[in-house]
């Protein structure tokens, strides 16, 4: 009997896997199980070791990412839920060097804080796993492993400071309303599936796109978009970020602004791009309105902050706007779709080298003040003339001035909405223009802060700023600067595509 | 038996949870609160799987219910943390940062 049904069994063939397309994760998840395991045998006598070694493995992790990118082929994996394209790729890039300036940044204020450094770069090299298993998401089940594997470990960085009550709220305000989120959008997903009867993004296109407006559908779509609006801080999901970037330690706070805000994007457009495109019934008003609560409320609100690291919590939250602004068109055609998308690309990776460069200053700063008041920074140019004008260089790029990289991010954007030529992207470019106007203004009162007063109590003594710290701040200054004196790097960094391959 | 009755289960049990989250204040009780959003889910999964013959949703169930177990060990480890830090889990005291 047994017999007989065990010859009827077809026997398990594994499915061909590309192991080239995965060498870039299979390197990560090697180097955090090395860092682990380096904490569990060598205990304390680890602790040199670990941030280098973190930083190598971010490095080594590039190299195959680079290969395929030579390589220039795109990879489907089991049945598409998972793609190595050139989106993939650019993201994928992106995640592993802002890691690998998080790590630079860690270094020193890591070790001097008497953290626990084994276990924070074996989180830090897991939460970027997750990141880059995300760029390549196309399923729901993968990307929402790859969301949880990016913010478990974000939550407990959150909280790194055990015995210090802001740290512990820090955390705790961003474990509730990430769960939370999570859950809706787990909700949305499991009616996806219902309406759908698939997890691939592609199939879930395919049946969405077929104009079966039913209400379930776009009940599902606004669920789980709301999850992700929630974890790009977008108005009104953003009222945990100002309260956890000022409470976590500051390299978490840069991570979380740059690295897991551009997560939450690059989900958010394969959703949009590759599943509901279709459906610009339902995401293009709701993605107007989050572009324009977030950058209105975002910058209104950051005019009156006194604290360096809320201010630019608050100027992240407007980022997410203009960020989300060329979604609020992309359904109306192909070409727009393709405008948007590499509008949404440019001012992320834009965005990451100029936000890590404010926060790297703020962090060499506060060695000196120990304090991110924006009154502490009087008079600085005085005793840190180099430091004075690497914040001028990133605040003004973060504004949107001409020479600098922040310019072409906010050029695309207006570009993609001009391209729409409607009322819905007119509209949303006069509202974008407005706040670029609004936030000039909080940018240059910092920088009158620290050019034009006098330092407090006279006290110049000049600020030691470790070598690693240094070299964080350079390499953004330098990214800044290049992309915005140099087209052609944004022209070639922003030249992908979703909707050919997945819809 | 109707896929409409486990719906509306699950729809039942999501509101709960929801209304859980926004109200509750004690810390222990808002994990649960999620934990009933995340059965809502499940629940959902296998039934949408059962009825169209399809494995994918019980393969999403297993997942939601590995990765929720290591979301709410975090999640208990920072009521912990609070506990000791403040001797209360009580999240409305949880009002340092403002402004």
């Amino acid at each position: 009997m047994s017999a007989a049904l065990l010859a009827q069994v077809v026997p398990f063939e594994r499915p061909a896997i590309d192991w080239h397309a995965f060498a870039p994760e299979l390197v990560l998840l090697g180097f955090g199980v090395l860092l682990t395991s380096l904490d569990a045998i060598f205990l304390e006598r680890g602790r040199k070791l670990t941030s280098a070694l973190a930083g190598i493995g971010l490095l080594a992790a590039l190299v195959p990412v680079i290969t395929l990118a030579i390589d220039g082929q795109d990879r489907y994996l089991f049945g598409g839920a998972y793609v190595v394209d050139n989106f993939a790729l650019v993201m994928k890039a992106l995640f592993l060097l802002s890691g690998y300036v998080v790590v630079l940044m860690s270094t020193n204020y890591i070790a001097e804080g008497d953290y626990w450094e084994n276990e924070y770069y074996g989180m830090l090299v897991t939460s970027i796993l997750g990141m880059i298993l995300m760029a390549s998401a196309r399923d729901l089940i993968t990307i929402f492993v790859a969301l949880e594997l990016l913010s478990i470990p974000a939550y407990l960085m959150a909280t790194w400071r055990k015995r210090d009550l802001r740290s512990n709220e820090a955390g705790l305000k961003y474990y509730l309303m990430g769960v939370f989120a999570s859950a809706i959008m787990l909700y949305g997903m499991s009616l996806l599936y219902g309406v759908t009867g698939s997890t691939v993004l592609a199939d879930i296109g395919e049946v969405v796109n077929e104009g079966d407006s039913t209400s379930i559908s776009t009940l599902a779509i606004v669920f789980v978009l709301a999850g992700f609006a929630f974890k790009v801080s977008a108005v009104p999901f953003h009222t945990w970020a100002p309260d956890t970037y000022e409470g976590a330690p500051t390299p978490v706070t840069g991570f979380l602004a740059v690295a897991s805000k551009a997560a939450g994007f690059v989900a958010l457009v394969q959703l949009i791009f590759v599943g509901f495109w279709g459906r610009s019934d339902v995401y293009e008003p709701l993605m107007w309105a989050l572009a324009a609560a977030s950058m209105t409320v975002g910058n209104l609100i950051a005019l009156r902050q006194t604290n360096m690291v809320r201010m630019m919590a608050y100027s992240g939250i407007a980022s997410a706007g203009y960020i989300l602004a060329p979604l609020a068109v992309a359904g109306d055609s192909v070409a727009i779709a393709d405008e948007s998308l590499r509008a949404v690309v440019t001012y992320l990776v834009i965005y990451a080298a100029m936000n890590l460069g404010v926060f790297g200053v703020i962090m060499a700063i506060a060695r000196k003040t120990k304090s991110a008041e924006i009154s502490s920074y009087s008079g600085l140019f005085h005793y840190a003339p180099g430091l004075t004008v690497a914040m001028t260089i990133f605040l003004m790029s973060l504004a949107g001035i001409p020479p600098l990289g922040g310019w072409w991010a906010k050029f695309a954007v207006f570009k993609a909405l001009a391209s729409a030529d409607t009322v819905a992207g007119w509209s949303l470019a006069v509202v974008a223009a407005v706040n670029s106007v609004i936030a000039l203004y909080y940018y240059l009162s910092v920088l009158r802060t620290m050019w034009a007063d006098e330092a407090p109590d006279g006290d110049v003594s000049p600020i030691r700023v470790p070598a690693s710290l240094v070299a964080a701040m350079a390499l953004t200054a330098i990214a800044t600067v290049a992309f915005g004196v140099w087209p052609p790097l944004v022209d070639g960094v922003a030249d992908v595509t979703l909707l050919g391959a997945g819809g | 038996m109707m896929l409409n009755q486990f719906l509306l289960l699950a729809a039942a049990l999501f509101c709960i949870g929801v209304y859980g989250v926004l109200t509750r204040r004690n810390g222990v009780l808002v994990l649960m609160s999620v934990e009933l959003i995340l059965n809502a889910v499940n629940i959902n999964l296998v039934a949408f799987g059962a009825f169209q013959d399809n494995v994918m949703g019980d393969v999403f169930a297993v997942f939601v219910i590995a990765v929720a177990a290591a979301e709410v060990g975090v999640g208990l480890a920072m009521v912990l943390l609070m506990y000791r830090n403040r001797k209360s889990i009580d999240f409305s005291e949880v009002d340092m940062l403002k402004g």
